[in-house]
Parts: structure tokens; C-alpha cells; sequence
């Protein structure tokens, strides 16, 4: 039952990478690929009906998370407090700059909202990537179950290293770059014209970098927590997860070469959930590393909740589960095809 | 001021109260956009649709404020409440998943078809938008109301040696009597806000002498719900409200009320300030026996006062709980009254000149706000000194290693966002209405 929790909570994880992924790429490159305020309009069209469900799924995400495993949250929430209200600021700026942008036809106003969501997605990424980095290297878990941390010290490892060092820095400019190639072949997939045009030429680019960092990135990992890759030979779950996203690297190059932006978009997609998958698989059982001493980890299993908790859980998360799916496909299929500017005093 | 306790209270209170703004507004809202849209559907008449098209747009910018500063609510579970969350998220990690995956993923789906689908869809499309925007938001309503049921009467669960409460009965949790009276008693009050806030536009256009057509339906919907939810607000649904803190929290109704005394014949306190170190209401202005009437549905019964109960069980902020309680239920009469009134002249096809009636309704619009804020404030002081009632005080909450200084840094970086966000959408309101309606066909 724990073990299953486990994989619910990296499920939906997985999926709001995934799905935020997309509109947090498309405001990381809104400013290079789109030029004039019809462009402009063109990209928030794209992801506008879809951002806010998308953000849904990190709450629930995180609601799982609370009513499976307390513990996991409670310490690492408040250990990374400062670093997490970043990322809230962040959200806040950057859900309203999507949605007050166009109510305004003044240039300036919206030069500004441009800008701010541009901002806020580039932090973004690199704080969630951050995060990761954390939980593959470990934090100062000590016997009472929290830790506190500063948002940096020396970035240099450590028993008591920043949110921020050179390891987490580096796991954060590879999601930025895998969320920019991402946004880039959802544009790519979704616009037509200019936008299309320059989202796909930057595309490929963008995912000989995500190559490049993904290698040193996985070199880097080695050095903080070789233990990762032991459990990686003894976990086939994590053999599996490891050709999802070898294939999804695949598809989004072969998609790329011939011109296929949904199924560039859709392998881009695949890299993401397997890459993360694995990354949970070789942790198992852990969810939160001690850097002090791992009899200090907190587990899938010694920060779990009660049986009859995580049973009701389930059966609710299998009804709206689907129910989710449902409105998602629901949503894809009405604003299926390009995508095209809003007329004034309307839309995105 | 080093008192790490004393910010996180303050920053929760502060992002909840300046939160809860918006919500209120918006589930009153998408209940008066079902209506129109439904009347609309009936009668075939444009002029509800036009009406519902102008809420939507005022709805959307609300309901975007609302999500933005909703985020940060979710993560203070963790990051300021972490001892909390740790001992509790079994049981309340329930609703707040719960009203992630039933209720934000309807809203958000819907949302913009709501807003900027109207031409896309069939008119029976459109209303199944509103449908689901009402039934979201509604839902995730429940949720919270659930989860602040918990904490204020915790049921079905189970205490165990380390501390943790364990889930022990999902649905006597989920179906706390505690959260059914408090819920009605919130969505009417929120119903009250949408009803005064629309009958305030048609008051302000009436006098203003534009928007003819439009001017008087918001009048008319304004007037008649805001008469028949602002009475449910009180009765039956406060009067429950009232009568569930007498039974379950004593020494919180003594509080409310500034009762030190005990006795049969309980009067009730209408005016007065109360002097805690005193033990006394200085200037009061009481009406005999009808506390007692009010808790327990008899004269005579005796209602407790706060000196038969330790002192380490009163909620500690007395004189602020009296005042929030005092002039949520002054402030409720008073709206009753005025709705009344134009009801009344409504009735009687003489609102529309009548012009004090008419600037009373445009300027009463923040009595609900206000009203609302001081019922929460009632019942998160009410409920101290306890996190959770009887099982987990409040300075046992907080994250332990989060220092005084964090909390005010983050405090203070919200109050600074919030100026910003009260800025905008005070200038993109004030567009809205200065825009006024418009037909589709205009």
C-alpha cells in the first residue's frame, strides 16, 4: 500500500512536470519566438485554457503527498521554507500575468506583463529543478525528523549544504533547458506561421543542450549519491523508466527531423515522465535523503499514515483520477488545432 | 516580535483573510450567473445573458485573484504549520486532496469556457460552463469547511501515543455535523456578498441614470436575494452556527459574548466593551434571558461564564473575539433591514426613485465583506488556544525550525504583493463598470 502511494504521488509529480512543463517553456521563450502582440496573443492562446489545470495537478499532487505521507511534507516544506515561498511568489506573478495581460490595450501594460511572465517562468523551473536536485542529494535530516536550510552557503557539498549549490544549480539549468525545449515543441505542435516557425527552429538546439546538461547532470548525480545507481541495477522498474526516456530523447530528434511536432512534443513528454520515474525508482523506498545519517531518511514506509487512510485515499484518487483525465482530454479536443490570436476584449 | 507563533499566526491570518476576499465574492457570483443563465435559457431573453456576460467578466478577474493568492494557503500546511501537518495531514490531507482533484480540476477546466466561450458554445453549452463553475466552486467550498470542522470539532479519528491523529472513520469525518451547519451558514453568506455586490452596480447605474434595462434586473436580483439569503444567513443557518458553539465550545460562546458569570437567564449582550482584567462589559446594553434562548432554545436555561473554566482554556485575544462576533451579528441585522426595505419599495415599483434607499444599497456593498471576515475571526480566535479542538494547542503547530525572522520576511513580502494585487484589481474593476454591460448584439 505505501509502495503504492509512493508511485500515485510520483505519478501526478510526473504529470504536472509534464503539463506546467509546457506552458512554463512556452513563457521562456514567448520573448524570442513570438515578436508582436498578435504573437504574443497567439502563445498565451495556446496555453491559456490550460495553465491553471495544469497548476491543478501540483496541488493535488501535493495533496496526496499530505494525506499519504505527512511527514515527507511537513519536513521538507518547511526546511526549504524560503526557497519555497520563492516559487509561491513566483506562481502568484505568473498565473496573474497571464490573466490580466490582454484586458489592458495599452503597449506599455503589456510589455510589463510580458516580461513578468517571462521572469517568473525562467525562475520557476530552475527552483523546481533545485528542488529535485535536493531530494537526489539529501538534506540535514536529523533525529527530530525536520531540517532547516539556508537558501545558499558555499555551494559546495557538505553535511549542511545550501538549497542552492553547484549540484542543485546545475539539476536546475537542466530542467530550464528541458522546459524550454519542451515549450518549444508544444509551440511548435499548437501555432503556425512565425511562431511555429521559430519554435521549431530553436527546438533542436535547445535539445542538444538538454543532451549535453543531462549527461554532466548524470555524472554529477554519481558523485553526490552513488547509491542511486546501485539500486538502479537492482530496480527493473527503473530499466523500464530508463528506455521511456531514451525513447521519448529519440522521438523528440526523429520528430524534429521529419518535421512531426506532436510526436517531438509527445517523446519530449516521455523524457520527462521517465526520467523522473527512474529518478524515484532507484530512490525507493526513500522520499527524503538524510545527509547525516540514513538511519534519519524518511521513507515510503516510516512516513507513511495509517492503513485506513491510505485505503480511503485510494478509492476517492481512482474516481477523480479518470474524472481529471476526462476534462483534460476534454479540454485538448475543444481547442484542438492551431491556435490563433484572440480578437481585442477577448481571450488570452 | 521574536516570537516565531506569533508570525505564523499573523501570516496566515493575514494571506486567509485577504484570500478569502475573492472566494466569497466569486461563489456568490457563480450561483447568481446560474440563475441568470438559467432564466435566460427560460425566457429566451437577451437581457439575462447580458447581465450574466457582465458578472462573468467580473467574476473572471476575481476568481484569477482568488487562485493566485489561494496557492499560498496550501503550502503554509507545510511550510509554517509543519508539526501540524505532520500529526493531522492523514486526516485532513484527505479533504485538501480531495478538493484538489473533484473541485480545482472542474474549475479550471471550465473556467475559460466560461469566460471566453460563449460563441463557441450552444447557449445550453454556456450554461453547462456555469454549471460547472457553481458546482466547483461549491464543492471545493465543502472542502475547507470540512477540513476548518475538523479542527474546530474533530470526529473519526483516533489519537495515537506519539501524538498523530490516525483516520479511523472517513465518512464520520467527511459528514461532521459541525462542517454541514457551518457550510450553509458560509455559501448564504457568500451569496449575500455576490447579492449586495450586484445589487450595488444596479443602485450605482439607477442613480447615475445609465444602463437603463441592465440597471434595474441587477437591482431587482440584488434586492431579492440579497432579502431572502440574508435572513437564511441568520436563520436558521447563524442561529445553528450558534447553538453548535454552546454545545461543543462553552468557553467560546462565554468569550463571544464576554460572560464571566454563570447563571440561568442568560441576557444578551447588544452593546458594550469588555474589560477582561475586570472580569466585566463596561456600558452595556443588554436584553434579559435571550442569550440563554439563543444557545439552548429556552429562557431559562443557564449559560455558562468564562470563570468556570480554566484560564489556560480561554481563548486568548477575548476583547477581539467579543468585537468580530458583535459586529458580525450587528452587521447581519443591518443588511436584513436595508434588503428589507427594498424589497419592500421594490414590491411597490418605487425603489428605482427612491434615491436614499438607492445610495444606502450602493454604499452597504462592504457590509457583507465585513460581516464575513468577523464570522471567521470568530471562529479562528474562538477556537484558541487549540489548533485542533481539545487535542492540539496552537503553539504546538508551527514548523520547528522556521525562525521569527523568516516569517516576517515572507509576511511582509506578501503584504507587498498584496498592495500590488488590491492596485490591479481595483483599476480592472473600475474598468469593468465604467464599460457597464453590453449586448452581444451591440
Amino acid at each position: 500500500m505505501e509502495m503504492l502511494w509512493f508511485w500515485l504521488v510520483s505519478v501526478m509529480i510526473a504529470i504536472y512536470v509534464v503539463l506546467d512543463g509546457f506552458d512554463f517553456g512556452a513563457g521562456i521563450l514567448h520573448l524570442f519566438v513570438a515578436k508582436t502582440n498578435e504573437e504574443r496573443r497567439e502563445v498565451l492562446g495556446a496555453i491559456g485554457p490550460f495553465w491553471d489545470g495544469n497548476e491543478v495537478w501540483l496541488l493535488a499532487g501535493g495533496g496526496s503527498l499530505f494525506l499519504a505521507f505527512p511527514k515527507v511534507l511537513a519536513a521538507g516544506f518547511s526546511g526549504f521554507y524560503l526557497a519555497m515561498w520563492l516559487v509561491v511568489w513566483c506562481l502568484m506573478l505568473r498565473g496573474i500575468s497571464i490573466e490580466f495581460r490582454s484586458h489592458v490595450e495599452d503597449r506599455l501594460w503589456r510589455a510589463f506583463w510580458d516580461g513578468t511572465f517571462a521572469v517568473s517562468s525562467i525562475l520557476l523551473p530552475v527552483l523546481l529543478g533545485a528542488a529535485l536536485g535536493n531530494v537526489l542529494r539529501g538534506v540535514p535530516l536529523d533525529a527530530s525528523g525536520y531540517f532547516g536550510m539556508a537558501l545558499w552557503t558555499n555551494f559546495r557539498m557538505g553535511p549542511q549544504p545550501g538549497i542552492l549549490d553547484w549540484y542543485t544549480l546545475l539539476v536546475g539549468v537542466l530542467v530550464l533547458a528541458t522546459m524550454a525545449g519542451h515549450g518549444a515543441l508544444f509551440l511548435a505542435w499548437k501555432t503556425a506561421g512565425a511562431v511555429h516557425e521559430r519554435s521549431r527552429k530553436l527546438a533542436g538546439p535547445l535539445w542538444l543542450g538538454v543532451l549535453v546538461l543531462w549527461a554532466l547532470a548524470t555524472f554529477a548525480t554519481y558523485t553526490v549519491n552513488s547509491g542511486l545507481f546501485v539500486n538502479w541495477q537492482k530496480a527493473p522498474l527503473a530499466w523500464l523508466a530508463t528506455a521511456i526516456f531514451l525513447g521519448g530523447l529519440g522521438a523528440v530528434f526523429a520528430g524534429l527531423r521529419q518535421e512531426r511536432p506532436l510526436t517531438a512534443f509527445l517523446g519530449s513528454g516521455a523524457f520527462i515522465i521517465g526520467i523522473l520515474a527512474a529518478s524515484a525508482a532507484c530512490s525507493y523506498p526513500v522520499m527524503l535523503k538524510s545527509t547525516l545519517d540514513p538511519a534519519y531518511d524518511l521513507t515510503a514506509l516510516n512516513a507513511s499514515v495509517g492503513q485506513h487512510g491510505l485505503r480511503t485515499g485510494l478509492v476517492w484518487w481512482f474516481i477523480g483520477f479518470p474524472l481529471a483525465i476526462g476534462y483534460l482530454t476534454f479540454l485538448f479536443r475543444f481547442h484542438r488545432g492551431k491556435v490563433k490570436a484572440a480578437a481585442e476584449g477577448e481571450g488570452y | 516580535m521574536g516570537d516565531p507563533l506569533f508570525w505564523h499566526r499573523l501570516q496566515f491570518g493575514f494571506t486567509a483573510t485577504y484570500h478569502y476576499l475573492f472566494p466569497q465574492l466569486t461563489m456568490g457570483l457563480a450561483f447568481i450567473i446560474l440563475v441568470l443563465k438559467a432564466m435566460g435559457l427560460k425566457t429566451g431573453e437577451a437581457r439575462y445573458n447580458d447581465a450574466a456576460r457582465f458578472w462573468i467578466r467580473i467574476f473572471g478577474i476575481n476568481f484569477a485573484v482568488g487562485v493566485v493568492t489561494g496557492i499560498p494557503l496550501e503550502f503554509q500546511f507545510g511550510t509554517n504549520w509543519a508539526r501540524f501537518s505532520r500529526l493531522s495531514g492523514g486526516i485532513i490531507g484527505q479533504t485538501l486532496g480531495m478538493e484538489g482533484m473533484f473541485a480545482f480540476f472542474l474549475e479550471s477546466s471550465f473556467l475559460g469556457l466560461l469566460i471566453w466561450g460563449e460563441k463557441k458554445l450552444s447557449p445550453k453549452g454556456h450554461f453547462g460552463a456555469a454549471m460547472a463553475l457553481w458546482l466547483g466552486s461549491w464543492l471545493s467550498g465543502y472542502f475547507i469547511v470540512a477540513t476548518n470542522a475538523f479542527m474546530q470539532h474533530p470526529v473519526g479519528y483516533t489519537l495515537l501515543p506519539d501524538g498523530t491523529l490516525q483516520l479511523q472513520s472517513f465518512w464520520a469525518f467527511l459528514m461532521n455535523p459541525w462542517a454541514h451547519v457551518q457550510y450553509a451558514h458560509t455559501m448564504i453568506a457568500s451569496v449575500v456578498t455576490g447579492s449586495f455586490v450586484v445589487a450595488a452596480i444596479g443602485a450605482f447605474w439607477t442613480l447615475k441614470g445609465i444602463h437603463g434595462e441592465q440597471a434595474r434586473l441587477n437591482l431587482r436580483v440584488g434586492t431579492i436575494l440579497g432579502l431572502v439569503f440574508s435572513v437564511l444567513v441568520a436563520f436558521p443557518t447563524g442561529d445553528l452556527q450558534g447553538k453548535q458553539v454552546a454545545k461543543h465550545q462553552p468557553i467560546t460562546l462565554a468569550a463571544m459574548e464576554g460572560r464571566f458569570e454563570s447563571g440561568p437567564r442568560a441576557s444578551l449582550t447588544l452593546i458594550g466593551q469588555p474589560d477582561v482584567a475586570q472580569r466585566k462589559i463596561e456600558n452595556p446594553v443588554k436584553v434579559p434571558a435571550v442569550l440563554s434562548f439563543i444557545a439552548y432554545g429556552t429562557f431559562s436555561s443557564n449559560v455558562r461564564g468564562l470563570q468556570e473554566f480554566p484560564e489556560d482554556q480561554w481563548p486568548q485575544n477575548i476583547e477581539l473575539l467579543y468585537y468580530s462576533f458583535h459586529i458580525m451579528a450587528g452587521l447581519g441585522t443591518i443588511m436584513i433591514a436595508l434588503m428589507a426595505l427594498a424589497a419592500l419599495l421594490l414590491w411597490k415599483g418605487k425603489l428605482d426613485g427612491n434615491r436614499p434607499v438607492l445610495w444606502a444599497l450602493m454604499l452597504a456593498f462592504p457590509f457583507p465583506y465585513i460581516a464575513t471576515t468577523a464570522g471567521w475571526a470568530v471562529a479562528e480566535f474562538g477556537r484558541q488556544p487549540w489548533l485542533i479542538y481539545g487535542v492540539l494547542r496552537t503553539v504546538h503547530g508551527a514548523s520547528p525550525t522556521v525562525h521569527a525572522g523568516h516569517t516576517a520576511f515572507t509576511t511582509l513580502g506578501f503584504a507587498g504583493i498584496f498592495v500590488v494585487l488590491s492596485a490591479l484589481w481595483l483599476y480592472l474593476i473600475g474598468r469593468e463598470i465604467a464599460h457597464g454591460p453590453v449586448s452581444r448584439h451591440a
